[in-house]
């Protein structure tokens, strides 16, 4: 246990990817097989331990230690965990500790019954880092900052391999994982079962400004709707056995397939991978994403729901087909065979994103503000603004420059992340509802986030509530009624911001102030690192001064 | 003659009656007895300062040679008798030069501790417990969640992030008086003989404590290095230069902080630490009811800290307890680093 606790706590302070995945790589080249393995699994949220919950961890501590010295204690640290693994004294005793494979594979074989006690004599052995990371292990809390991508990375350049090819075995595997660490590591062969659905990393889109069309020809691009609905991979094939799986992956690699059985059922024998968003359809046309939202926000798929807000993929490109790669061809044939798979599929929950016709960035701009005629017709209101692709794109992961464009509707809308949170006023006073949030900016360590504005409204009732849960679930810092939450790359909260306009401002410290903003979406499927820069609000700025309006 | 005759607490901090003296006193006085250098017991402006010589040492460097009109040496062992009260000096194991002082007369005796530890420390002489009627204690980490790890293990903490992280400067913020030498010393006593650089702000007590016979090894200033020599090695600094620009002329730097505070997560994230070390200079929980026991005190009175605790503790074991609430400490060595106390919801950091 000792060396997965001190690699959970550099981890827990470390905000740097590199450094990150450096400490990774050693624990994974240090640890001995099967503890690596479920570490691995730990972090990439393969785990569970259901009959350990906060309640009984706290009554394990209140038989041991005086409540009013935990009472004073708990309010000091503010954590349950981390207070329960200080104030436990280890027994002396026990000159032993516990492996990461013993505690995994005793609490899967305990019963409920047999869970405390078994519990209680694990943290007798450990030491204060220890007994943290066990309570953190067992109540799903690592909060470390790692996602599953950034631990499979690591694993992938212990053996020298592609992430992608990690991402492709990887659904075939079980913890401990020990075939694909004798793969890693060139003592085995790569492990057999291929996964016939793998995630494959998304394309990005810079967001254009209008400086760009100078350096653009317009007949090297063509340009789709934006839909207002989340990105999603359906991604099928079958497995060496001939089983047929499909899987759907949110943009990051995330598996929604369980929130999905319809779509899921839809697509049926799917043997490729699509690209495309995620949209609720109603007689034919493309719901609003607030309607989406409704969906998306349901834990549990009831039968009312499959009919009240029937899902629907709106397909832009494919990535595989048939056991073929197609993701380093051009655009133009990628979506040839794209309609032609679509066709052919012929399912009624899966369509073909339109291109929009123009010849000039003019005409391009006059479809973007008023889409119904362009094409779009009755789900116009559900097109956010244009995305713009050059015809000899490949596609690759990341967001690659010079290949993919997003050109809002709203030139006033950025991503951003949520820093930190207060108590409103009035009926809000016991929500978290006034949030600062930042964007991207290059620092002195590397990326960070920097404020530039702060909002109060644009949600629901309902979303305040979510995002209050949120804020206290990640709160990493108080000062008086003002909580800073988690914000690092794989760890936070986006909103879309709207705002009227920008302003210069010495008083913040990115200096700008945005004027009037709204939360105008929760983005719960992105992730902080996908947010925006202030470079794009700097652009927003210029342009906006050029104009010599505020407003767009 | 009743304790609170002997000793009372004023604005000014303790004060004797009998002897019309004061025990690190916030404010000047005639006459003041320092338990130890750090500035918030060792003040400049007094008439006269009795303490030990390197107390007195620190103060010279830290206040020139003119912090009082009259210095007198306290010698361990020797008790110093002034209207008929004896003060008997011993060591607290603090820092260098750090004492306990005992105050008698009339057959009571009320120790007054300074800031103290148990823990080994090679820069300084260890804590010697004092049977008595009063014993007067801090309480800076008076809460059973503080329970300082054994050393070693932070200082190898400390080793294996530079050797995992070969190109990177290791800042380790520490403060000036105590612990910035005792790194250095725990430093060498694991072995590590590469030199260890400092910031200009340390050098004084630096030499200070090497005259006294400490073993730093080599130490130089960084200002004396280019950047790119810096790459890999252990650099010693106040703490409130681990977050200012200073420490940006460190390429890709590892802010670490060696204090007890670094036990609590979000004491660590507040101050951007990404490699805390707890070790300190002041008793943690177990090392505090240990001594309150050793003493075999009747009484207990708390100077500053976590005194909640501490009291509801000694209640429990039947020792009268009180906090003294004395202002003015705690602003150097291991204060707390924001004393506002926070706003906590009860229920809220459920871990799902
Ligand atoms: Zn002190
Ligand atoms: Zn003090």
């Amino acid at each position: 246990m000792k060396p997965f606790a001190d690699l959970l706590d550099r981890l827990a302070y470390e905000p740097r990817r590199n450094a990150k995945l450096a400490l990774l790589r050693d624990y994974f080249v240090r640890a001995p097989d099967p503890d690596r393995g479920y570490a691995l699994a730990a972090m990439t949220d393969a785990l569970s331990f259901p009959h350990l919950k906060p309640a009984l961890i706290r009554q394990l501590i209140l038989e041991r230690v005086d409540p009013v010295l935990f009472g004073l204690s708990y309010d000091y640290v503010g954590d349950l965990s981390e207070t329960v693994a200080l104030l436990w004294r280890r027994d002396a005793a026990i000159a032993e500790t516990p492996t990461l494979a013993f505690v995994v594979e005793s609490f899967a074989n305990a019963s409920k019954s047999d869970a405390p006690a078994l519990l209680a004599r694990m943290l007798d052995a450990l030491d204060e880092t220890g007994r943290w990371a066990l309570l953190k292990l067992v109540t799903g809390a690592l909060r470390i900052g790692v996602s599953a991508r950034l631990a499979k990375t690591a694993l992938a350049q212990v053996g020298e391999v592609a992430p992608d090819e990690v991402e492709h075995v990887w659904h075939a595997l079980q913890p401990p994982y020990a075939d694909l660490f004798a793969w890693i590591e060139k003592r085995g062969p790569r492990p057999e079962s291929r996964d016939p659905a793998p995630f494959r990393p998304p394309m990005l889109a810079h967001a254009i400004e209008d400086a760009d069309f100078d350096k653009l020809d317009a007949k090297d691009f063509v340009a789709e709707w934006k839909w207002d609905g989340i990105r999603v991979q359906v991604s099928g094939g079958a497995s060496a056995s001939g089983r047929q799986t499909v899987r759907l992956y949110s943009r990051t690699g995330d598996e929604i397939s369980g929130a999905f059985p319809d779509l899921v059922e839809s697509v049926g024998a799917l043997d490729g991978a699509l690209d495309g968003e995620l949209i609720v359809m109603r007689e034919g046309r493309v719901q609003s994403f607030n309607i989406l939202q409704q969906r998306l926000n349901r834990k549990t798929v009831t039968p009312k729901m499959l009919l009240d807000y029937p899902a629907h993929i709106r397909a832009y490109d494919l990535l595989a087909e048939g056991g073929e790669d197609l993701r380093a061809l051009p655009f133009h044939t990628r979506r040839a065979r794209l309609e032609a798979f679509i066709a052919r599929l012929d399912s009624p929950r899966l369509d073909l994103s339109p291109l929009i016709a123009f010849e000039t960035w003019e005409q391009l701009r006059a479809a973007r503000s008023d889409p119904a005629p362009a094409g779009a017709g009755d789900d116009a209101a559900a097109v956010e603004g244009c995305m713009i692709k050059r015809v000899d794109s490949p596609y690759l992961p990341g967001r690659p420059k010079g290949y993919w464009w997003k050109w809002k509707r709203d030139p006033f809308a950025v991503d951003a992340v949520l820093m930190y949170a207060q108590r409103g006023h009035g009926k809000r006073s016991s929500y978290y509802s006034d949030y600062t949030f930042g964007v991207w900016r290059a620092g002195d360590k590397g990326e960070e986030l920097t404020p530039v504005g702060k909002a109060y409204f644009g949600f629901t009732d309902e979303e305040l509530i979510q995002i209050d849960r949120f804020v206290r679930r990640e709160t990493i810092n108080r000062f008086g009624p003002v909580r800073e939450v988690a914000h690092e790359p794989d760890k936070g909260l986006v909103f879309e911001v709207a705002f009227e306009g920008l302003q210069r401002s010495a008083r913040h410290k990115s200096g700008l102030a945005m004027r009037f903003p709204r939360i105008a979406r929760i983005r719960w499927d992105k992730r902080p690192r996908d947010a925006d820069r202030l470079e794009t609000l700097e652009r927003m700025l210029a342009a906006s001064d050029l104009a010599g309006a505020g407003n767009g | 003659m009743r304790a609170s005759d002997l000793l009372t607490p004023a604005p000014q901090g303790l004060y004797c009656p009998p002897a019309d003296v004061w025990i690190d006193p916030v404010r000047p006085v005639a006459r003041a007895l320092i338990t130890h250098g750090h500035s918030d017991h060792a003040r400049a402006g007094h008439g006269a300062v009795l303490a030990t010589e390197e107390t007195l040492g620190i103060m010279a460097v830290r206040y020139g040679p003119d912090f009082t009109r009259r210095a007198e040496v306290a010698r361990f062992g020797e008790p110093v008798i002034v209207n008929g009260v004896s003060f008997l000096f011993a060591p607290a194991g603090h820092v260098l030069g750090s004492a306990q002082i005992a105050v008698e007369s009339e057959g009571t005796r009320i120790v007054v501790s300074g800031d103290y530890k148990r823990a080994r420390d090679p820069t300084c002489a260890p804590f010697e417990p004092l049977a008595c009627d009063v014993f007067i204690t801090e309480a800076t980490f008076g809460l059973p969640v503080f329970r300082h790890p054994p050393m070693e293990g932070e200082i190898a903490k400390l080793l294996s992030s530079v050797s995992l992280f070969p190109d990177r400067t290791h800042v380790v913020g520490a403060y000036a008086l105590g612990k910035a030498q005792r790194m250095a010393a725990l430093l060498r006593a694991a072995g590590y003989d590469r030199p260890i650089y400092i910031h200009g702000a340390l050098d004084r007590l630096m030499a200070f404590y090497a005259a006294h016979g400490v073993d730093l090894g080599e130490i130089r200033l960084v200002s004396s290095q280019a950047k790119k020599d810096l790459r890999g090695e252990i650099v010693l600094c106040p703490p409130g230069a681990i977050q200012d620009l200073w420490s940006r002329r460190f390429a890709d730097p590892v802010t670490a902080f060696a204090s007890g505070w670094m036990r609590v997560r979000a004491r660590a994230r507040q101050r951007g630490v990404e490699l805390p070390l707890i070790v300190s200079d002041h008793v943690d929980w177990d090392d505090l009811c240990a001594t309150i026991r050793e003493v075999a005190a009747a009484e207990v009175w708390v100077t500053h800290g976590q005194e909640d605790a501490i009291c509801h503790w000694c209640a429990a074991q039947g020792i009268a307890a009180r906090p003294l609430r004395l202002v003015g400490y705690g602003d150097e060595g291991e204060a707390e680093p924001d004393a506002a106390p926070e706003e906590r919801t009860p229920g809220a950091e459920q871990p799902r």
